[in-house]
């Protein structure tokens, strides 16, 4: 795409988040929509392009009173918004439609008119995983991770780090779900849940969403809130089946989806003043430090450790408290998306001052799908 | 405990569950660029499209590439912690299985160990292909 022809103009998480009974999954999606239409000094009827996951974009367009001439369903996991974002902007582009509509809702904890987990046993996931145990995500998504560790020859210690680290992070977040510090041994003995992860480096359950609309740079400037600028995407998949991913201590869809997102917003690594990688699980920013091309392979470990990620770090990570400690719905990637163009509007709880790029980078299913997108808050 | 998750074989998997239930772990290669084995079933090789593939009997050799070991068993799994295994096959392909005849504990499941094949009936119609230490 071209380099900032796409603004974010409307952005905005649920009214509540973490433990929501009394909402069901379509009306966290329009409590996130109105949340951002708001934002933006949008009604329903001024959105014609509408994208979600997990609900259609028919019952979401239906509910809201939209009528859109650009829809997408796209629902690969949890980067899902990122594809939709990035989609979005290339429609746009085109003339297909002029505000878009992007939004997501999980019960994920309460499970208020939320469907329910599975797979068709005739699929390949069905056949070749399912019958031997798997238990959903902590048991599927941390599978390549024991290969990992040894061919770097790493430990369990250093998944524990990533933990620590961002739930400092999270203490400067008054909405993330923990906010207590955590030492390496509070992690070490959290209760086991899969060997080699632990509870506390397993994200969270909880329940919520979040809503982005976006429009032509031309346009963003007639908005009330600061645009941020979309700079580069990319996105790609890889396989429905952990067991067949092609490189066990690298995801292929993370390299090229980053790869993508860095070539079309032709910055380099030592542009990036602020990073989200999606963290539902502790190892997660470890491949994603090394398949964005932040840290060689095998070096996250020791990046994070050496608190470069850290607050006062040179290369701000996760800085909502991420997946691990502020929230987690089932789907994430909708969350670090808003914590970016927080970041970008200089509004964040712990901002990071200056912050002029932000690197956003998503994962769907386990290992299945990625999508990547690069804001900016400076005008073209 | 419920009856263990069965695969539902579709008429392109379906010589690899008959394979299994007649003691054979079955692959497929592809004629046309140098007899490159592949996994899960196909009829078609995902590296170039060709039609022209054949199926064989593999050895059933294997490593232990990465596992986790389960602490909170599904229903269906029994109510012991398992572990959930992806071994490499001497032919190339990896699979995710179980690993028996093995206590389930760290020290026991030690990376790139040497399995081989174990076949255990599930049902008339499922056997389901397990590895244990070679
Ligand atoms: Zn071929």
């Amino acid at each position: 795409m071209k380099q900032k022809s796409i603004a974010v103009v409307g952005a905005a998480e649920t009214t509540k988040m973490g433990k929501i009974p009394d909402v069901s999954v379509i009306g966290l999606h329009a409590d996130a929509a109105l949340n951002a239409l708001k934002d933006a000094g949008l009604k329903p009827t001024d959105i014609d392009g509408v994208a979600c996951a997990g609900l259609s974009p028919v019952e979401l367009a239906h509910y809201l009173g939209i009528t859109p001439t650009y829809a997408d369903g796209t629902a690969v996991g949890g980067c899902s918004f990122m594809l939709h974002l990035r989609h979005a902007a290339a429609a746009i582009n085109e003339g297909l439609c002029k505000t878009v509509l992007i939004t997501h809702g999980e019960s994920g904890r309460s499970r208020v008119g939320a469907g329910g987990f599975g797979r068709a046993s005739s699929s390949l996931m069905g056949q070749f995983e399912m019958p031997f145990g798997p238990a959903g995500p902590p048991t599927m998504f941390t599978i390549p991770v024991l290969r990992y560790l040894k061919t770097y020859n790493l430990t369990v210690e250093d998944l524990a780090w990533v933990s620590v680290i961002q739930r400092e992070w999270a203490a400067k977040n008054p909405r993330a779900s923990f906010k207590d510090p955590i030492t390496v041994d509070d992690v070490l003995n959290s209760p086991m849940i899969a060997w080699p992860f632990r509870m506390l480096m397993c994200c969270l359950v909880t329940d919520g969403g979040g809503a982005l609309i976006l429009t032509s740079a031309d346009r963003a400037k007639d908005f009330p809130q600061k645009p941020v600028y979309v700079l580069g995407t990319g996105e790609s998949v890889e396989t429905p089946m952990v067991s067949q991913m092609e490189d066990f201590t690298s995801s292929k869809a993370f390299r090229v989806s980053g790869k993508k997102a860095f070539g079309e917003a032709g910055i380099t690594h030592g542009d990036v003043d602020h990073l989200m990688i999606y963290d539902a699980f502790a190892h997660l920013p470890l491949y994603g430090l090394e398949d964005l091309g932040f840290c060689k392979p095998g070096e996250a470990a020791a990046f994070i450790r050496e608190r470069n990620t850290a607050i006062g770090g040179k290369l701000p990570l996760n800085t909502n408290g991420g997946g691990l400690s502020y929230m987690h719905s089932g789907m994430y990637g909708m969350y670090a998306l808003q914590e970016s163009v927080r970041q970008m509007r200089g509004i964040a709880p712990a901002q990071v001052p200056g912050a002029k790029i932000s690197v956003c980078h998503g994962v769907g299913g386990m290992f299945a799908a990625s999508g990547t997108i690069i804001f900016s808050n400076e005008a073209p | 405990m419920p009856q263990r998750m069965l695969p539902e074989p579709t008429p392109e998997t379906k010589h690899f569950w008959d394979g299994c239930a007649e003691g054979e772990l079955r692959l497929q290669r592809c004629a046309a660029c140098g007899g490159k084995s592949y996994f899960p079933p196909r009829p078609f090789c995902p590296g170039c499209g060709s039609r022209e593939v054949e199926i064989y009997k593999a050895s059933g050799k294997a490593v232990l590439y990465s596992y986790v070991i389960n602490m909170r068993p599904r229903p269906d799994m029994g109510t012991e912690p398992y572990a959930i295994a992806v071994v490499q096959l001497d032919e190339g392909p990896r699979m995710m299985t179980n690993i028996v005849n093995c206590p389930q504990t760290p020290e026991a499941l030690q990376l790139d160990m040497k399995l081989k094949v174990s076949f255990s009936k599930q049902s008339d119609a499922i056997t389901l292909p397990f590895f244990e230490p070679a």
